[in-house]
């Protein structure tokens, strides 16, 4: 049985390949197609190196969904950054105010089937994102 | 985590053996260009077979090293992209435009043999 809930701090970007390794590692327990192991770990990936740009430090949490005849992963990635001034804006394709390459939360909506972003100029940020398995 | 560069007569070959972060990517770029200029090199092969994801930052990174390569008058050939990898990288919208690209290491030594030919 795959652990319920994991946590990973993200202060370096080391922290990066670890939340996306241990994503990798739950999403094939989960029973994830290789294609959407790969997806979820680059998802975990974009989320993390957000949460290192633009609030220095942060938390992903990984967690196991069980839904009525499916099985799935959340991806929450939080901070308590200085927020997203223009959420609408920060999803458009090629939007970035970090120099980087503006692909990240659309991209990573792209690559998973729900996406939600909760964000508080001066609070911080949480994006969530779901994947599900395909039966 | 180093990445091994060897030299096959005026090719570098990288291979990166497992997942890298960030800063690990900026060491084995700066390493990769140092290479290139010591050992006059005229082309560089990355293999990326052991790379778990290609995200925003590394596609962004190989791409730097493609075109810095490319200034030094060099050719640089990615391989080994995973077909999983290559499925997320279109569906996140990243692009490796300017470098090329082959199967294998082998794709990519005969890949670097034809258009040395035809020159």
């Amino acid at each position: 049985m795959a652990p319920c809930q994991v946590r990973v701090p993200i202060d370096s970007d080391s922290d990066i390949v670890i939340a996306r390794q241990k994503g990798r590692a739950l999403a094939a327990e989960l029973g994830f197609s290789p294609t959407d192991v790969v997806r979820i770990a680059t998802a975990i990936s974009e989320l993390a190196r957000n949460v290192l740009s633009y609030a220095a430090s942060g938390e992903i949490r990984l967690e196991a969904l069980n839904g009525r005849n499916r099985s799935g992963i959340a991806i929450i990635a939080s901070d308590r950054g200085p927020g997203i001034a223009d959420v609408e804006r920060a999803m458009q394709d090629a939007y970035s105010t970090s120099g980087g390459l503006g692909l990240g939360l659309p991209g990573v909506r792209r690559l998973m089937d729900e996406f939600t972003i909760d964000s508080t100029v001066g609070q911080g940020t949480t994006v969530s994102a779901t994947k599900w398995c395909r039966q | 985590m180093m990445v091994p560069i060897l030299k096959q007569g005026h090719v570098l070959i990288a291979t990166i053996m497992a997942a890298l972060s960030d800063e690990d990517m900026r060491q084995f770029r700066e390493a990769l260009l140092d290479r290139v200029v010591t050992s006059r090199a005229a082309a560089v092969i990355i293999d990326v077979m052991a790379m778990d994801v290609l995200d925003s930052f590394a596609t962004r990174t190989l791409r730097e090293i493609a075109y810095m390569t490319r200034l030094r008058g060099a050719k640089t050939v990615l391989v080994g992209v995973q077909p999983e990898v290559a499925l997320t990288m279109v569906q996140l919208g990243l692009h490796l435009e300017g470098v090329a690209t082959a199967l294998d290491l082998e794709e990519g030594l005969a890949y670097l043999d034809r258009t040395k030919r035809r020159r």
